[in-house]
C-alpha cells in the first residue's frame, strides 16, 4: 500500500514537471538569448540545446536595449509611456467606477433600475468592435498621437462598477443609516466608509485592468505615431518587425518589457489568482 | 448661496442629486466613448463613409452588409475565427480542468506548480509571440530539432508559420500555451467551491476516484463550465494581436481574422462604413454567445 502511494505520488509530480517545464521553457529561452553577446553564435545555436544555455553570460545586450539602440528611443521611454497609460486608467478608475457603483447601490433615484441593467449590458459589448469609429472620435478631439486617447476612453469600465456594485449590495444598510444621523453627506459616506472598505474589490479591479491595458496592442497601433506615446507592446511589435533581426536584443527588450508585471505576479501571486477567479464569478 | 439652498431641499431630492452627479463622470465618459461609437458604427455601416473623400457621404441601405457577405476574404476571416474557437475552446477548457484537479491536490509545492502553469498569462501576448517565434525559426529553430529527434530525422523540417496547413494550428497551440492558465485558474476556483460532504458520500457508496470526478465534479461545475466555455469563444473571436505579429494575417488570409478584417477595412484603408458593417456583425456574433451563456446559467439557477 505504501509502495503503491509512493508510486503514484512520483507519476503525478512528474507529470506536474512536464507541464512546469512546457510552459517555463520558452520563457528560460528569452533569458538565456538575451544573455548572449554575439549575435553570431546565437544564430548558430538556435536549433540546439545550446540555445538553452548561454556559455558567457553578459548583459551587453540589456545595455544597448536601455540606450536605445536600433530602436526609435530607449526601452524607458516606453516603459514610462506604458506606466502613465496604465496607471492613470487604473487610478482615475477607481474613483470614477466605485463611486458610480456606490451611487447605484446605496442611493433610491429615479432610472436606477434601468441603470443597473444598461451596465450590465454594455459589459458585453466589445472594445474591438468600436475602434473604428472611436478612432474618429479621438481625431475629432485632435487627440491622435497623446496619451489621453490611450487613457480617457477606458477609465469608466462597465465590468468595474459591476465588481463595485455587488460588493456594495452585501454591506450592510446600518452602515450608512448610522453615519447619515450623525449627519454625513452621501459623498462622505462613500469616502469615509464604503471605499476603505472596497480594498479586496480595488486590489482585484487594478489586477486585472492592469493585465489588460499593459497588453493591449490593437488600439495603440492605431493612435499612435512614433516613440512619443507609444506604449511597450507597439514598440516590442516595431522593434522585433525590423531588420535584420538582432534576436539577443530583441530576447532582452522582450524580457524588460514582460519584467514589472512577472515581479509583481511573484510578489502578490495569490492577489492575482484570486482577481482572475473572481472575474469568473459574473453573470 | 447654493449651499444655503441646499439645505431647504427636502432629503429626497438631495439624494436623487447627489446620485446623479456621483453617477456623472462614469456616466459621461460612457456615453462619449462607449455608447456614441457604438451607435456610429451602425449609423455608418449603412453610409459610405470614408476618413478621407472628395465624394460626400451617402446613405447606401444595406449595401456594405451585401458587399461584405459577398467577399470571399471575410468568410475566410470568419472561418478561421470558428476553426479556431472550436479547437481551442474544448482543448484549452479540457487542459485547464486537467492542470486544475492535478493542482488542487493536497501535496507539498502545489502552489508552486500552479504558480508556474498561470505565468504565461501575466505575461505580455506580443512577448510571447517573440519568444515562440524564435523557437519556431524555420528551417533551424528549436521545435523542428525537437520533431527532428523524435521522428529520427523523418519529418521536418516545417515552416509553422508560413505552411498554409500549419499557420493557424501554429498560432493555436501559442494561444493555449498563453491562455490556458486562465481556464485552470477559473476550474480551480470551481473545484474549491464543491462541498467536501459529496465526496465523502460517494465515498462511503463505494465510488472509485474516476466515478467521483464523473458523477460529483463534473455536474457541479455545470456553471463554470459554461462560464469558460463562453469567456473562451469570445476571447477566440477577438483573436488579433499573435496574428498581427506573427503572421498578418497570412499566408494568404490562411491566418486573417474578423477583428483584423476590421482593422485592414477600416484603419489601413479608411473605409469606415464598410469596416462598420463587419464590427456590427462582429459585435453581435459576441452578443449572442453572451446571451446565450446567461440563458443557460439562469435555466441553472431555476432547475435548482
Amino acid at each position: 500500500m505504501k509502495l503503491k502511494h509512493w508510486i503514484s505520488r512520483m507519476l503525478l509530480y512528474s507529470i506536474l514537471g512536464l507541464f512546469a517545464c512546457i510552459f517555463l521553457f520558452p520563457i528560460w529561452l528569452m533569458i538565456s538569448v538575451s544573455l548572449k553577446s554575439d549575435e553570431f553564435q546565437i544564430a548558430k545555436e538556435a536549433a540546439t540545446p545550446r540555445a538553452l544555455l548561454p556559455a558567457s553570460p553578459s548583459l551587453v545586450n540589456y545595455q544597448s536595449v536601455l540606450k536605445g539602440e536600433g530602436i526609435d528611443a530607449p526601452w524607458t521611454r516606453f516603459f514610462v509611456n506604458t506606466c502613465i497609460i496604465v496607471v492613470s486608467i487604473v487610478g482615475c478608475g477607481i474613483f470614477v467606477n466605485s463611486l458610480a457603483a456606490f451611487a447605484l447601490s446605496r442611493l433610491r433615484f429615479r432610472g436606477r433600475g434601468f441603470l443597473v441593467s444598461l451596465i450590465v449590458a454594455l459589459i458585453i459589448v466589445p472594445f474591438e468592435g468600436l475602434a473604428v469609429p472611436l478612432f474618429l472620435v479621438i481625431n475629432q478631439l485632435g487627440w491622435f498621437d497623446s496619451y489621453q486617447a490611450q487613457i480617457i476612453p477606458f477609465i469608466a469600465h462597465p465590468f468595474s462598477i459591476f465588481l463595485f456594485y455587488q460588493f456594495f449590495n452585501k454591506l450592510p444598510k446600518e452602515l450608512d443609516e448610522a453615519a447619515r444621523i450623525d449627519g454625513a453627506s452621501w459623498f462622505q459616506i462613500y469616502r469615509r466608509i464604503a471605499l476603505p472598505l472596497s480594498l479586496p474589490v480595488i486590489a482585484t479591479v487594478a489586477i486585472l485592468q492592469s493585465l489588460e491595458y499593459w497588453n493591449s496592442f490593437l488600439w495603440p497601433i492605431m493612435v499612435t505615431r512614433g516613440p512619443e506615446y507609444r506604449p511597450l507592446s507597439v514598440a516590442m511589435n516595431a522593434f522585433f518587425g525590423q531588420p535584420p533581426r538582432r534576436w539577443g536584443n530583441i530576447m532582452a527588450f522582450a524580457l524588460l518589457t514582460a519584467l514589472p508585471l512577472l515581479v509583481m505576479y511573484l510578489a502578490f501571486q495569490r492577489w492575482f489568482i484570486r482577481s482572475v477567479a473572481q472575474s469568473g464569478l459574473k453573470g | 448661496m447654493i449651499a444655503s439652498f441646499r439645505k431647504f431641499l427636502p432629503a429626497k431630492v438631495k439624494e436623487e442629486l447627489a446620485a446623479w452627479s456621483m453617477l456623472s463622470p462614469a456616466l459621461l465618459l460612457l456615453i462619449g466613448f462607449l455608447i456614441i461609437p457604438f451607435a456610429m458604427a451602425i449609423i455608418f455601416s449603412f453610409t459610405t463613409k470614408r476618413l478621407v473623400s472628395p465624394l460626400p457621404t451617402r446613405f447606401v441601405g444595406l449595401d456594405n452588409y451585401v458587399r461584405l457577405f459577398a467577399d470571399p476574404a471575410f468568410w475566410q476571416a470568419l472561418r478561421n475565427n470558428a476553426v479556431f474557437a472550436g479547437i481551442v475552446v474544448p482543448i484549452q477548457s479540457g487542459l485547464g480542468l486537467l492542470l486544475a484537479t492535478l493542482v488542487n491536490r493536497k501535496i507539498p509545492g502545489r502552489n508552486v506548480f500552479r504558480g508556474i502553469y498561470f505565468m504565461p498569462v501575466v505575461i505580455p501576448m506580443v512577448v510571447v509571440c517573440v519568444a515562440w517565434y524564435f523557437v519556431l525559426t524555420y528551417p533551424e529553430g528549436l521545435l523542428n530539432t525537437f520533431v527532428k529527434i523524435l521522428t529520427f530525422g523523418k519529418a521536418g523540417p516545417y515552416d509553422w508559420l508560413r505552411a498554409p496547413s500549419l499557420a493557424l494550428p501554429t498560432i493555436i497551440l501559442i494561444s493555449i500555451w498563453q491562455g490556458v492558465g486562465f481556464q485552470m485558474v477559473i476550474y480551480l476556483a470551481g473545484l474549491q467551491s464543491i462541498p467536501e460532504e459529496l465526496y465523502e458520500a460517494s465515498r462511503i457508496d463505494g465510488a472509485s476516484a474516476w466515478q467521483q470526478f464523473i458523477h460529483v465534479t463534473l455536474p457541479c461545475l455545470r456553471n463554470t463550465h459554461i462560464f469558460v466555455l463562453v469567456t473562451t469563444t469570445i476571447l477566440a473571436f477577438k483573436l488579433f494581436t499573435q496574428v498581427e505579429v506573427l503572421t498578418q494575417g497570412g499566408p494568404r488570409g490562411g491566418t486573417n481574422t474578423v477583428v483584423r478584417y476590421i482593422y485592414v477595412a477600416g484603419y489601413r484603408e479608411l473605409r469606415i462604413g464598410y469596416a462598420s458593417a463587419a464590427a456590427v456583425i462582429f459585435v453581435l456574433t459576441v452578443l449572442v454567445v453572451s446571451v446565450l451563456q446567461r440563458i443557460l446559467v439562469k435555466e441553472e439557477r431555476e432547475a435548482l
